[in-house]
């Protein structure tokens, strides 16, 4: 059992697709202004990840290395836009405001990373249970930097006035530069400083051109 | 593991397959739930400009539908002429595909809104609670800072004052442009006139603060750090209620009313 609680566990904190392999970026700088859409953008991604991770491992046996990357490509894609169009159905607004940030899911290095990385490997049980853990792993962040960037960008949470800003007639400014991209480049730097200091073991010695060849050092290869 | 050409194409194709099952049936059987949440996307929009449902207001869809049609009527006007297209049905009109059709649509005359081409026909929705009208909502669009605003603007029953207005999608900066959302602002716009007595477009967004409408009819404040989104909405006012926009249909209004 404790395999299984490995894979669901160690990457909400041990082993962060965001904070540690830093994966994902791209897409953590897009959805987090509101909580809102930052939480169903995390819904999706942990329902794809589960799934192509999945799928990968069911036929792992089977795919042929020569086109292992585009079988995975071609599983992630099809999930995609299986999500997308159920968000479109059922959670229209939503949707609208995630715009195409759910269909750059396909392009979302976590899910093709946990496919050829883990689930490439591993039973199909087992592979689930780690896309459902680097999915958490990466709405963790997500969420976490979407509370900041929506209380200080608006001065709200989820959606709920808590500071009132000044052009509605309250005390607090906004602070702009939070509704803004880099914002969330800041907060996730916080984000990791903070999580290495915790666990120091994450932090990376000192970086050098061959540690990329070396054995160990997987985590820096983007 | 070394695998054939032959197995390699098979399998290929195999996973081609069972995919795009998938996605077919997810796509076939979710169609009819996405299409109604178009048509009630639109219908909410037109009802908060209306005056006729509050933002965010939580109401499900049938009760949408149920004040859409109880007190508004859609109709397809030919824009050059402004009159009414006679023989279309304004309920299966789609908006999106003739303004996207080279057929269905013409080239905008150079404008400062960047529209680059204009319907043919358009859809405008007569709001008329109890059987009398109250405001006619038109389609607005034209470039801001970073993307293209989408909105309506409600023109009251004299032809002129304006009763709302409201973007529904755009790409402005949170807090600066993006303030085009705040009700606040929206609601300085109400009692305001958008033409004069000749009928020529007036309206502007000015930087800095405007007058009561009273007193200062044909200006609204701007949007503070956003100059660039203030000016897009003037001209794109200019473009849309102008000659080239719903200029003519606004003017037969008026003179079929005699005001």
């Amino acid at each position: 059992m404790s395999k299984e609680r490995d894979a669901l566990l160690d990457p909400l904190f041990n082993n962060n697709p965001i904070a540690l392999q830093v994966l994902g970026i791209c897409s953590a700088l897009a959805v987090t202004t509101k909580m809102d859409t930052a939480f169903v953008m995390s819904l999706a991604v942990i329902f794809v990840t589960a799934f192509s991770n999945l799928a990968v491992s069911l036929i792992r046996n089977w795919i042929p290395s020569s086109i292992r990357i585009i079988v995975q490509l071609t599983i992630i894609a099809s999930l995609v836009i299986i999500t997308d169009q159920v968000l479109k159905a059922f959670v229209y607004d939503i949707s609208k405001q995630l715009s195409v940030f759910v269909g750059l899911i396909i392009t979302n290095c976590i899910v093709m990373g946990r496919a050829e990385a883990f689930a490439m490997q591993n039973k199909p049980s087992l592979s689930f249970i780690d896309g459902i853990g680097n999915g958490v792993g990466y709405g963790l962040v997500l969420m976490a930097v979407a509370f900041m960037r929506e209380l200080f960008g608006t001065g709200k949470v989820w959606g709920i006035t808590v500071l009132h800003p000044v052009n509605e007639g309250g005390w607090y400014v906004p602070n702009g530069l939070m509704v803004l991209a880099p914002a969330a480049f800041l907060l996730i730097g916080c984000f990791i400083w903070a999580i290495r200091s915790w666990k120091t073991e994450q932090v990376e010695e000192e970086f050098h051109v061959g540690a990329l060849l070396e054995l160990g050092h997987e985590s820096h290869v983007r | 593991m070394e695998h054939s050409s032959r197995y390699i194409v098979l399998f290929a194709a195999a996973v081609c397959g069972v995919c795009s099952i998938f996605v077919a049936t997810a796509a076939v059987t979710l169609k009819d739930r996405q299409e109604a949440n178009k048509l009630l996307d639109v219908q909410k929009k037109v009802l908060v400009v209306a005056g006729l449902m509050q933002e965010g207001e939580d109401i499900d869809g049938p009760e949408v539908t149920l004040r859409f049609d109880e007190n508004i009527t859609a109709k397809v006007v030919d824009v050059a002429s402004g009159e009414y297209a006679a023989g279309v049905d304004a309920v299966s009109f789609d908006q999106i595909a003739v303004a996207a059709d080279l057929a269905t649509s013409t080239e905008a005359p150079t404008n400062r809104a960047r529209v680059r081409r204009v319907p043919n026909q358009a859809l405008v929705y007569h709001v008329a609670p109890g059987g009398e009208l109250r405001s006619i909502v038109l389609p607005i669009e034209g470039a801001g800072l970073w993307g293209t605003l989408y909105g309506f603007i409600a023109i009251g029953a004299d032809g002129r004052t304006i009763d709302g207005i409201a973007f529904y999608q755009h790409k402005e900066t949170p807090g600066l442009g993006g303030e085009v959302d705040n009700p606040r602002w929206k609601a300085l716009w109400k009692g305001r006139k958008a033409f004069d007595e000749k009928g020529d477009v007036r309206i502007t967004v000015k930087k800095g603060m405007a007058g009561s409408p009273e007193t200062d009819p044909y200006r609204v404040d701007g949007l503070s750090g956003a100059t660039i989104t203030s000016r897009s909405v003037t001209n794109l006012l200019a473009f849309w209620l102008g000659d080239a926009g719903f200029g003519p249909y606004m003017d037969r209004y008026r003179i079929e009313r005699g005001i």
